[in-house]
């Protein structure tokens, strides 16, 4: 690999922290250099959460350049749209199909755009998106919270890094009661990925 | 051994492997986990201090005991911290004394966007910057070393981008078996500082910066990386990582140390390259100084001193000064018109409810226009403090009028009374803010005698830097179990007669507390109780909207819970946001009864 840059987007309370966590790590594990840098904002839950993780042989700054992003890790669909302009050349989004009005939407100051306005705003610089189902198979696995494992599952499709990493580094992350639940929310993932064609 | 470090756990680590015997510090983003990871290590006493003057106090006490001290705090807590701070720099110290403050460049969760550096100079202390967690962890050693050999605090200066970003780091060191025990040798002219003296100290604390000047020239961490001669580029901290990756084939001086600055190698490097650019975030601090010896420079002009940098910003600035050729401009801006996503209160917040009380007895959301503004007063002022509940502020609450730093909304709330404005002043402040520095704020109150209402948001939790302890709570930073500080105890005790606790989910009794408090023009005190509910350890009895009962009045959207949603014409409660049992505010304000539990077969009750 040249060079990955990540950025992982979302709602505050959907596990985006951990999930680059993890995928850091397992950079890391694969022999290369990494940083990650999470921008969390004021609020506990609920706020707009973006991590960026820069994966590379030599990695400088944390900070990943506007038009240079090689893949959007979104959990939910407004956030891909506000985010996926950072994406460049050859780049792939990922995007869980949640939406979550912001209050202002809520409240009817603003209008959550339908899905071909985001469809229409992601093909301005994603050349490849995929749109998964992880909210509802996190919930049907028995636990919303297995979304994030599921959402790695998906990445772990896009990088060229060994399974076993990836499951060596998530066991380790996660404790033993939780752990069986999440490993089918990995192996999810990644299914959901090679349905949507790729191997 | 490797490790994945964010820059907060390997200042942490490197210290404890520095020696490190006592750590002091308040929360405040982004240092807060300095101290949480120093707390894990069983041989450092670690502690939550009331407020950053209280952690300062205890570092120096520390370091006068012959010991290793570490004080961690984000930039405006150094300004709480400033007076025992500047204190310390006169008498010195003993054992090394290291203060970390984090810089918030960008201003992500900070009341001011202050560049620390000027302490330094202020106070006539060496400051150390990393520029990633390595170098976090590295510097440590060296910094208590620098503290002992010149007898001095030494600042170390993070920004958000350091202590919250995630890097390899090579941890090499180990505690050392054995450490100096605390004792403390007498010595009133350098510990007792009279005015006969500070002036014995002043000439010493000058020589030392001109010996601190020399030392600069050796320091380690002050780098020429040697490139193109053409263009040579002074930076420090993660501005330097931003500016080896725009500028790869340029020179740099690495500077680990900006404070002060080591003079013989900038006017080497100046020699070695044409032209010379700092690239620093924030003001012109090493621009300034560098050029104050004669060398010649360039950087404000180019470079943005509002905000935090980035590869891009620095690969623009340098197109502009003519430096690098023209970047290839991205074809895609970011969309516009999308709604944007404020930090808001969690679903089940103990604050919601006072606050929907608030706006409602001030009828605030008539009152005030899209950007918060009024040409009238209105019923009610709200003077606000640094908390969650300072966004209270967004729509739907409306319910804060100030914000300006920790403890200040009590003695705004006096000012604007005292100055005669009509109606009652309220001042709404959390509990580990008032412990912070409320208190006096309540005792001039009582002192002064003034009719305004305080009311203490007790939640039981430091919440929005993460849910630390504090005296409030009765547990320590190491989670032990410690005597515990009572609100109502403690403002009883200074003299506020009227003093109501209330459930912060219970809206009536709220309501109830709130008007008897307002009609009494004597002061008075609310305690508003209710745990935080991102630590309630199980939700159950999540709410649901009977379709049929409801009549779309949407009064249960404006608590601003965000829970509560509304698409396509339909309220609905997102399950995995909601409170369920522990909360009800939603439940209690709706006229239909249209919400309630959700039952087996999916519906309300």
């Amino acid at each position: 690999v040249k060079k990955k840059d990540l950025l992982m987007v979302g709602v505050g309370g959907q596990g985006i922290v951990l999930a680059s966590d993890i995928l850091s790590e397992v950079a890391m594990a694969a022999g290369y250099d990494v940083k990650k840098t999470d921008t969390l904002g004021m609020a506990q839950r609920g706020g707009s959460v973006v991590s960026q993780v820069r994966i590379a042989d030599k990695v400088w700054s944390p900070l990943i350049k506007e038009g240079e992003a090689d893949i959007l890790v979104a959990f939910e669909k407004l956030e891909a749209a506000r985010w996926s302009y950072v994406l460049g050349q050859g780049s792939a989004a990922i995007i869980n199909n949640q939406t979550t009005p912001p209050l202002s939407v809520s409240l009817g100051t603003t209008k959550y755009p339908d899905d071909k306005a985001i469809e229409a705003i992601l093909k301005r610089s994603a050349e490849h998106f995929y749109f998964i189902d992880g909210t509802r198979q996190a919930v049907e696995l028995g636990d919303i919270r297995t979304l994030n494992i599921l959402m790695l599952g998906c990445v772990a499709s896009l990088l060229p890094i060994d399974v076993k990493i990836w499951k060596d580094c998530i066991s380790q992350r996660l404790s033993p009661n939780i752990l069986k639940m999440n490993m089918v929310a990995f192996d999810k993932g990644r299914e959901e990925m090679s349905r949507a064609g790729v191997r | 051994m490797k490790k994945l470090l964010s820059g907060n756990e390997a200042f942490a680590l490197g210290a404890y492997h520095a020696g490190v015997m006592v750590a002091a510090a308040y929360p405040g983003t982004p240092s807060t986990e300095i101290l949480e990871s120093i707390a894990g290590f069983d041989e450092v006493y670690a502690e939550w201090s009331t407020n950053e003057k209280v952690a300062m106090e205890l570092g120096m006490g520390a370091a006068y005991a012959g010991v290793r001290a570490l004080v961690s705090l984000k930039q405006v807590g150094l300004n709480v911290a400033s007076d025992p701070f500047l204190a310390a720099s006169i008498t010195g110290i003993n054992g090394g004394l290291v203060v970390i403050v984090a810089d918030d460049p960008g201003v992500f969760s900070t009341q001011n966007e202050q560049d620390t550096r000027h302490y330094a100079k202020l106070a006539k202390v060496p400051m150390l910057e990393p520029s990633d967690s390595q170098e976090a962890y590295d510097l440590m050693a060296i910094a208590f070393e620098i503290s002992e050999q010149f007898d001095t605090p030494v600042l170390v200066r993070s920004s958000t981008r350091i202590s919250h970003s995630k890097s390899v780091v090579e941890t090499n060191a180990n505690r050392p078996a054995s450490l100096k025990t605390a004792g403390f040798k007498h010595d009133v002219e350098k510990y007792v500082m009279l005015p006969v003296h500070v002036r014995l100290r002043r000439p010493v604390v000058e020589e030392r910066l001109v010996k601190l000047t020399a030392y600069a020239d050796t320091y380690p961490g002050n780098q020429i990386i040697k490139g193109e001669k053409r263009l040579g580029v002074v930076s420090s901290g993660v501005a330097y990582q931003h500016a080896r990756e725009a500028f790869p084939r340029a020179s740099f001086l690495k500077l680990g140390m900006t404070y002060p600055l080591p003079q013989k190698l900038l006017r080497e490097f100046a020699r070695q390259v044409g032209r010379l650019i700092i690239i620093e975030e924030l003001d012109p601090f090493l621009e300034e100084n560098i050029r104050a010896l004669g060398i010649k420079v360039i950087g404000k002009e180019f470079i943005p001193r509002i905000g935090e940098l980035n590869p891009g910003i620095v690969v623009e600035s340098g197109y502009r000064a003519g430096l690098l050729p023209e970047p290839s401009r991205r074809k895609v801006s970011p969309p516009q018109g999308l709604p944007a996503r404020p930090p808001v209160l969690c679903g089940g917040c103990p604050h919601a409810g006072i606050f929907f009380v608030l706006n409602t007895i001030g009828q605030r959301s008539k009152l005030l226009d899209a950007r918060g503004k009024s040409a009238e007063q209105g019923k009610l002022v709200i003077t606000g403090d640094i908390g969650c509940y300072t966004l209270a502020t967004y729509p739907p609450l409306r319910a804060m009028d100030t914000t300006a730093c920790m403890g200040a909304g009590i003695g705004q709330a006096l000012g604007m009374e005292k100055a005669g404005i009509e109606g009652k002043v309220v001042a709404v402040i959390g509990d580990s803010t008032f412990l912070h520095s409320g208190i006096t704020g309540v005792v001039d109150a009582v002192y002064n005698k003034s009719g305004v209402t305080i009311i203490i948001l007790d939640n039981g939790t430091t919440a929005m830097t993460g849910h630390q302890e504090h005296p409030g709570t009765g547990i320590s930073a190491k989670g032990k179990k410690t005597q515990k500080v009572e609100l109502e105890k403690l403002v009883k005790g200074v003299g506020v007669e009227d003093v109501k606790v209330v459930d912060a989910f219970d809206i009536k009794a709220i309501r109830a507390a709130v008007r008897s408090s307002l009609e009494n023009p004597e002061l008075s005190v609310i305690i508003v109780r209710g745990a935080c509910s991102v630590r309630l350890k199980k939700r159950t009895g999540q709410r649901n909207v009977d379709i049929e009962k409801c009549d779309d009045c949407e009064t249960c959207l404006r608590i601003g819970c965000p829970a509560v949603q509304k698409l396509d014409e339909q309220v609905y409660i997102d399950a995995t946001l909601c409170a369920g049992d522990a909360c009800t505010i939603c439940e209690q304000l709706c006229p239909k009864k249209a919400i309630g539990p959700v039952t087996a077969t999916g519906g309300s009750k």
